[in-house]
C-alpha cells in the first residue's frame, strides 16, 4: 500500500477540569488515513471522537493538551510545528465540516461571502478569482449560484450542511474531517449529504475522516473503521473486518443493538450502563463494567492493541494475536 | 384481530394560519395556512403499535400533539374508545389525559431541571388528585420506576435531571407517563436524541411495557429502521397526508408508494457487503403552505406522470390491511 | 441550585458577592441595634459646660461624627437614619418586585390581549420620566391630608412605579420558559395553568426574582434619598436623604461641616453598592443550570451498570 496521508500514533490528550481533575480524553490512539480513503471514527458521545479531530487539527480548547504521541501528515510531524506553520496546514491541507451547521455559520453574513472569506483568509487568489471559485464550489455541492447572496436562515438544514462542505473545500484540501455531518438531518437529506460526500471524494481524490455514532452511515461509505470507547481505540480494521468479523465485545454489541431490516430480531441487544466519565475511568479495560464476557484480568489490566489479522486490530484480552508494533 | 379500537381518527385537519402583515390585510390577500395535517384518518387497536413515519415537516409531530390535545384540530374527529374527545365533547381533555400520555423527543428538554425524579414521576398523580395517601402514592411511583428500569429506585428518587444520563432521563419520562397506567402512549421520536447503544434499551423497554401492560402505542419517527422490529402497522406520511399504510411486514417488504420505496432504500444497512442501490430523492420537502397541485409528491417523484400534476390520488387497497395513494396503482 | 449548603459553598468563593453581603448585613445590623451603637438619642442636643448647644462641632469625644446645626449627634442620626432608609428601601423593593412579577408572569404566560394590555400599561409608565412624576405624586398625596405617614406614601409611590423593568424582564423569561418542552409535558399530563405556573414557571424564574429584588432595593433606597433630599421626606423620621436635605438647607457646606453631609452620602453608597454587588452575583449564580457538557458530567452522575436494562 502507498504511504499514509495522515498517520496518528499513540496520541494521548488530557483536559484539566475546573475542579483540577484530569480527564484522560484520549489514550494511545493509533490509525492511518490513506489518500482517497474514507475512514470512520465511531463511538458513543464522550468516547473521544471529536477530541481526536481537534487534537490532530491542534484546535483543542485552552484546558486541553496533547501529552503524548505523533501526528504525521505527508510525513511531516504536525505536533512539532509552530502555530503559524500549523495555520498553513489547516484548511489548505486539511479542512473540517463541523457538527451543527447552524452554529458554525455566521447568521448575519451571506453564505457566499463566508465561503469567499475562507478563500481570501489564506491568500490563495485575488478577489475576482475567489468570487469565481465561490460559484464553482456552490455548484459542486449542489447549490444554485443564485443563492450565493442568501443568509444561512434562508437555507434548509441540508443546504446549510452543503454550504459547510463547500466552505471546507474552499482551499482544495487533501484531507476532509466531517464531524457528525448528518446527525441532525432527516434520513433522505442524510442520504443526499452522504452521496455528495462520496461524489466529491471520488471527483477530487480526497481522504475523508467521518466522525459519527451511526454504524449504518459508516457501513454505507467507509473503507476502514476505528471503533472508539472511553478515549481508546477498541477495534480498528477494514469495514469488512468490523462488520463481519467483529472481535471486540463492544463492537459486537454495538452491531447487535443496531436495528437491521434484513434481520428483524425479537429483541435488540442493548449495552446496559453508560459510557465512563473521563475524569473517573475504571481500572483495567475501560469497557469492563459494561462487558458481558469479561474475565478477571479485564478488571486490572488495560489491554493493548492486538493484531488479529493483517490490518485488523482490537484491544481485548479475549482476542488472540500478536501485540501490535506500529511503525 | 378483533380487539376493540382505542383510537379512531377520522378526517383530521390541522392548519396553522400564517401571520399576515398589515399590507396583506389591506390588499385583501387571502389568509394562508400551513397545512400541517391535511385529511388524515387511521385507527389503533388495543395493544397495537402504529408507527407514523416521515421526514421533518410532514406533520407527524403535529398529529402527536393534536392527539394529546396540545393542539386543537382544525377539523375532524378523534374518538378515544369510541367517544369523541375535545373541548365540549364527551371526553374532556383532562379525562383523556388520564388514559393517554405522551413521551417527548428530547429527554434533556422535557424534564424540569428543578424537579426531582420523584416530583416528575408523581406529578401526574398530583395533577389528577389520585392516591393522596403518601404511602400509596409512593408505592405506585416505585412500581412505575421499576417498570421503567430505574432500579434500585432509592438511587434515583431524589436526583435531579442533570445528574442523569440521556437514557436514564428518558426512563424517567417513561415512568412519568406510565404512572397513571394509561391505555395509550404517544411517543414522539423517543430515541432520536440518544446514543445508539442506549436506543436499543429504550426500544426494548417500550416493547416490554406494551407486552406487560397491553398499552397501545403511536410511535412517531423519521427512522424506519427503529420501528421495523416492533411496530405492528406503519403509516408513511408526506406533506400532511398518509401516503401508505399497512401492516409493518407488508409495508416494509412490499412497498407500493414511490415515496415509501425511497425511504426504505435509504435505510443504512450495517454491513458493507450488503450495500445496495439507493433511491435518493433529490430536493427537499416543499413548504406546506402552497401544496403542489395534484399528487403532493409529484415534484420529487421519480416516476411521476402528467396525470399526477392534476389528479390527487385516492387510496387504493392492495391487501386486506394495506393501502397507498398513488395513481400508478390504479389499474 | 437545590441545596443550601452547596449554594453557600459556591457563594463563599465569590469575593464580590461576599463583600456585597457584608455591606448590606452591617447596615441591617446597625439599623436593628441602633440604641446599642449610639451614645445619644438622635433628637438629643449636646450641650457644652455652659449649657449651650454645640452647633457644627467637629468630630470629638462628644460625638464621633460631630454635631449638626442644632447640636445633635450626627453619628446617632446616621444610625437611626438607617432604619428609615432601609425600611423604605426594602418595603418599596418588595412591592415593586411583587407587582412586577405578577404583571410579568401574567402577561408572559397568558399572552394574547392580556399581554398586550399589561405591556401597554408598562410602556406608558416606562416613558414617563420617573422623578418628576414621583415628585408630583408625593407632593399631591401629601397635600391631601390623608392621615398616613409621608413614609407610607413614599413607599407606595416608589413600589408602584418601579416595577416596569422587572415586569418586562420576567415576561421575556416566562415567554421562553413556557415554550420549553417540560411545560408541554406538564400540559400533556393534564396539568392546569395554576399548577404549571406554580410548579414549572415560578421555580425557573425565582432566582431572577431574588436577584432582581436585591437590585430593586438599591434603586428604591437611592430614589428615596433623592425624594427626601428634595424635601419630600418625613422630617420627624429623618432618613439619610433627609439628613442631606437638612445639611444643605442649613448651610453645612459653607460652614465647612463636612462631617454633617459626607456620612449620609457615604452610607447611601455603602448600601446601594452592597445591593448591586450581591444582586449581580446572585443573578449569575442562580441562573438555572440547564445544560451539562458530556465531558464534564456531574459530580453525582449515576453510573450504575448493574440492575439496569431489560436483559
Amino acid at each position: 500500500m502507498s504511504e499514509p496521508l495522515l498517520s496518528v500514533r499513540h496520541l494521548s490528550t488530557e483536559f484539566i477540569m475546573p475542579e483540577g481533575k484530569v480527564a484522560r480524553a484520549l489514550e494511545d490512539v493509533c490509525f492511518d488515513v490513506f489518500p482517497g480513503q474514507t475512514i470512520g471514527l465511531v463511538g458513543e458521545s464522550g468516547c473521544g471522537k471529536t477530541t481526536t479531530l481537534m487534537s490532530v487539527m491542534r484546535l483543542l480548547p485552552s484546558n486541553g493538551r496533547i501529552v503524548n504521541g505523533q501526528v504525521k501528515f505527508n510525513g511531516k510531524d504536525l505536533l512539532a510545528l509552530s502555530e503559524p506553520e500549523m495555520r498553513g496546514y489547516r484548511w489548505k491541507e486539511m479542512a473540517i465540516v463541523f457538527q451543527g451547521a447552524m452554529n458554525a455559520l455566521n447568521p448575519v453574513m451571506k453564505v457566499g461571502d463566508q465561503i469567499r472569506e475562507a478563500i481570501l483568509l489564506h491568500d490563495l487568489m485575488d478577489r475576482d478569482a475567489a468570487e469565481k471559485r465561490v460559484g464553482e464550489l456552490l455548484e459542486m455541492v449542489g447549490i444554485a449560484r443564485t443563492r450565493r447572496d442568501q443568509y444561512p436562515h434562508q437555507y434548509s438544514g441540508g443546504m446549510r450542511q452543503r454550504a459547510m462542505i463547500a466552505m471546507a473545500l474552499a482551499c482544495s484540501p487533501d484531507l476532509l474531517f466531517a464531524d457528525e455531518p448528518t446527525t441532525a438531518l432527516d434520513v433522505m437529506i442524510q442520504a443526499q449529504v452522504l452521496e455528495l460526500l462520496r461524489d466529491i471524494q471520488k471527483a477530487l481524490g480526497l481522504a475523508v475522516v467521518l466522525v459519527t455514532h451511526d454504524l449504518g452511515v459508516v457501513a454505507e461509505v467507509c473503507d476502514s473503521v476505528v471503533v472508539m470507547y472511553g478515549g481508546k481505540v477498541a477495534e480498528y480494521g477494514t469495514a469488512d473486518h468490523i462488520y463481519n468479523h467483529a472481535s471486540h465485545p463492544y463492537t459486537q454489541r454495538l452491531l447487535a443493538s443496531f436495528p437491521d431490516l434484513n434481520r428483524p430480531a425479537d429483541t435488540l441487544a442493548s449495552i446496559p450502563g453508560t459510557p465512563p466519565r473521563l475524569t473517573d475511568l475504571p481500572n483495567g479495560c475501560r469497557f469492563h463494567p459494561r462487558c458481558n464476557v469479561k474475565v478477571k484480568e479485564c478488571e486490572t489490566v488495560n489491554p493493548k492493541l492486538i493484531t488479529i489479522s493483517e490490518g485488523h486490530y482490537a484491544a481485548c484480552h479475549l482476542c488472540k494475536g500478536q501485540e501490535t508494533q506500529f511503525a | 384481530m378483533n380487539a376493540p379500537l382505542v383510537l379512531n381518527v377520522r378526517g383530521l385537519f390541522k392548519y396553522f394560519p400564517v401571520r399576515q402583515s398589515l399590507w396583506d390585510v389591506l390588499m385583501h390577500r387571502p389568509q394562508k395556512n400551513v397545512k400541517a395535517v391535511d385529511d388524515v384518518s387511521f385507527t389503533l387497536k388495543r395493544g397495537e403499535v402504529l408507527a407514523v413515519v416521515g421526514e421533518s415537516g410532514c406533520g407527524k409531530t403535529t398529529i402527536a400533539r393534536t392527539l394529546i390535545g396540545l393542539e386543537e384540530p382544525t377539523r375532524g374527529d378523534i374518538l378515544f374508545e369510541d367517544q369523541s374527545v375535545g373541548q365540549g365533547k364527551t371526553v374532556s381533555l383532562k379525562e383523556l389525559r388520564l388514559h393517554a400520555q405522551m413521551i417527548f423527543q428530547d429527554p434533556y428538554e422535557s424534564l424540569n431541571p428543578r424537579s426531582t425524579v420523584y416530583d416528575i414521576v408523581s406529578e401526574p398523580l398530583e395533577v389528577h388528585g389520585l392516591l393522596k395517601n403518601r404511602d400509596e402514592r409512593m408505592a405506585r411511583v416505585r412500581a412505575a420506576m421499576e417498570d421503567a428500569g430505574l432500579r434500585p429506585v432509592e438511587d434515583y428518587l431524589n436526583r435531579y435531571p442533570h445528574e442523569l444520563s440521556g437514557g436514564q432521563r428518558q426512563r424517567v419520562v417513561i415512568a412519568g407517563a406510565m404512572v397513571l397506567e394509561p391505555k395509550l402512549l404517544i411517543a414522539d421520536e423517543p430515541v432520536s436524541m440518544l446514543d445508539v447503544s442506549i436506543r436499543a434499551e429504550i426500544l426494548n423497554l417500550l416493547r416490554e411495557l406494551r407486552q406487560k401492560r397491553g398499552v397501545s402505542l403511536v410511535f412517531i419517527t423519521h427512522d424506519l429502521s427503529t420501528v421495523a422490529y416492533f411496530a405492528d402497522r406503519i403509516a408513511v406520511m408526506y406533506l400532511g397526508r398518509i401516503v401508505e399504510m399497512g401492516t409493518a411486514h407488508e409495508v416494509l417488504t412490499n412497498p407500493q408508494h414511490p415515496y415509501t420505496k425511497a425511504l426504505i432504500s435509504v435505510i443504512p444497512v450495517p454491513n458493507p457487503r450488503l450495500r445496495r442501490e439507493r433511491l435518493i430523492l433529490q430536493g427537499e420537502t416543499p413548504n406546506p403552505i402552497d401544496l403542489p397541485s395534484g399528487c403532493r409528491f409529484h415534484p420529487r417523484c421519480p416516476v411521476a406522470m402528467e396525470r399526477c400534476k392534476v389528479e390527487d390520488p385516492a387510496y387504493i387497497h392492495i391487501g386486506s390491511d394495506h393501502q397507498a395513494a398513488c395513481l400508478l396503482l390504479q389499474k | 441550585m437545590h441545596n443550601l449548603t452547596e449554594f453557600w459553598r459556591t457563594f463563599r468563593r465569590n469575593k464580590l458577592g461576599l463583600l456585597g453581603g457584608f455591606l448590606i448585613l452591617t447596615a441591617l445590623l446597625a439599623a436593628i441595634f441602633a440604641p446599642l451603637l449610639t451614645p445619644y438619642h438622635p433628637t438629643d442636643v449636646i450641650r457644652d459646660a455652659n449649657g449651650i448647644g454645640m452647633t457644627f462641632a467637629p468630630p470629638s469625644a462628644h460625638g464621633p461624627l460631630g454635631t449638626d446645626d442644632a447640636g445633635r449627634d450626627v453619628w446617632s442620626e446616621l444610625v437611626y437614619g438607617a432604619r428609615i432608609s432601609l425600611t423604605v428601601g426594602f418595603l418599596a423593593g418588595f412591592i415593586a418586585m411583587f407587582v412586577g412579577s405578577l404583571f410579568g408572569i401574567t402577561a408572559g404566560y397568558f399572552g394574547g390581549w392580556i399581554d398586550n394590555l399589561l405591556m401597554r400599561v408598562t410602556d406608558v409608565l416606562l416613558v414617563i420620566p420617573d422623578l418628576p412624576l414621583m415628585l408630583v405624586l408625593v407632593a399631591t398625596l401629601r397635600q391631601m391630608q390623608l392621615n398616613v405617614s409621608p413614609l407610607v406614601i413614599i413607599i407606595l409611590v416608589i413600589g408602584l412605579l418601579y416595577w416596569t423593568s422587572t415586569a418586562r424582564l420576567i415576561r421575556s423569561q416566562v415567554l421562553t420558559i413556557k415554550e420549553r418542552q417540560f411545560v408541554a409535558r406538564a400540559r400533556a399530563i393534564g396539568a392546569g395553568n395554576a399548577h404549571i405556573v406554580r410548579k414549572h414557571i415560578l421555580p425557573q424564574i425565582m432566582p431572577l426574582i431574588v436577584a432582581n429584588t436585591v437590585l430593586t432595593i438599591s434603586t428604591a433606597i437611592l430614589v428615596e434619598s433623592g425624594l427626601a433630599f428634595l424635601g419630600l421626606g418625613d422630617p420627624t423620621k429623618p432618613s439619610w436623604g433627609t439628613m442631606l436635605n437638612f445639611a444643605f438647607d442649613r448651610n453645612a457646606v459653607t460652614n465647612g461641616a463636612w462631617w454633617f453631609y459626607l456620612p449620609p452620602g457615604l452610607a447611601i453608597v455603602w448600601v446601594s453598592l452592597g445591593c448591586v454587588l450581591l444582586g449581580n452575583v446572585l443573578e449569575e449564580m442562580l441562573n438555572p443550570r440547564l445544560t451539562t457538557h458530556h465531558l464534564e458530567g456531574d459530580e453525582n452522575m449515576i453510573s450504575i451498570a448493574a440492575g439496569q436494562g431489560s436483559d
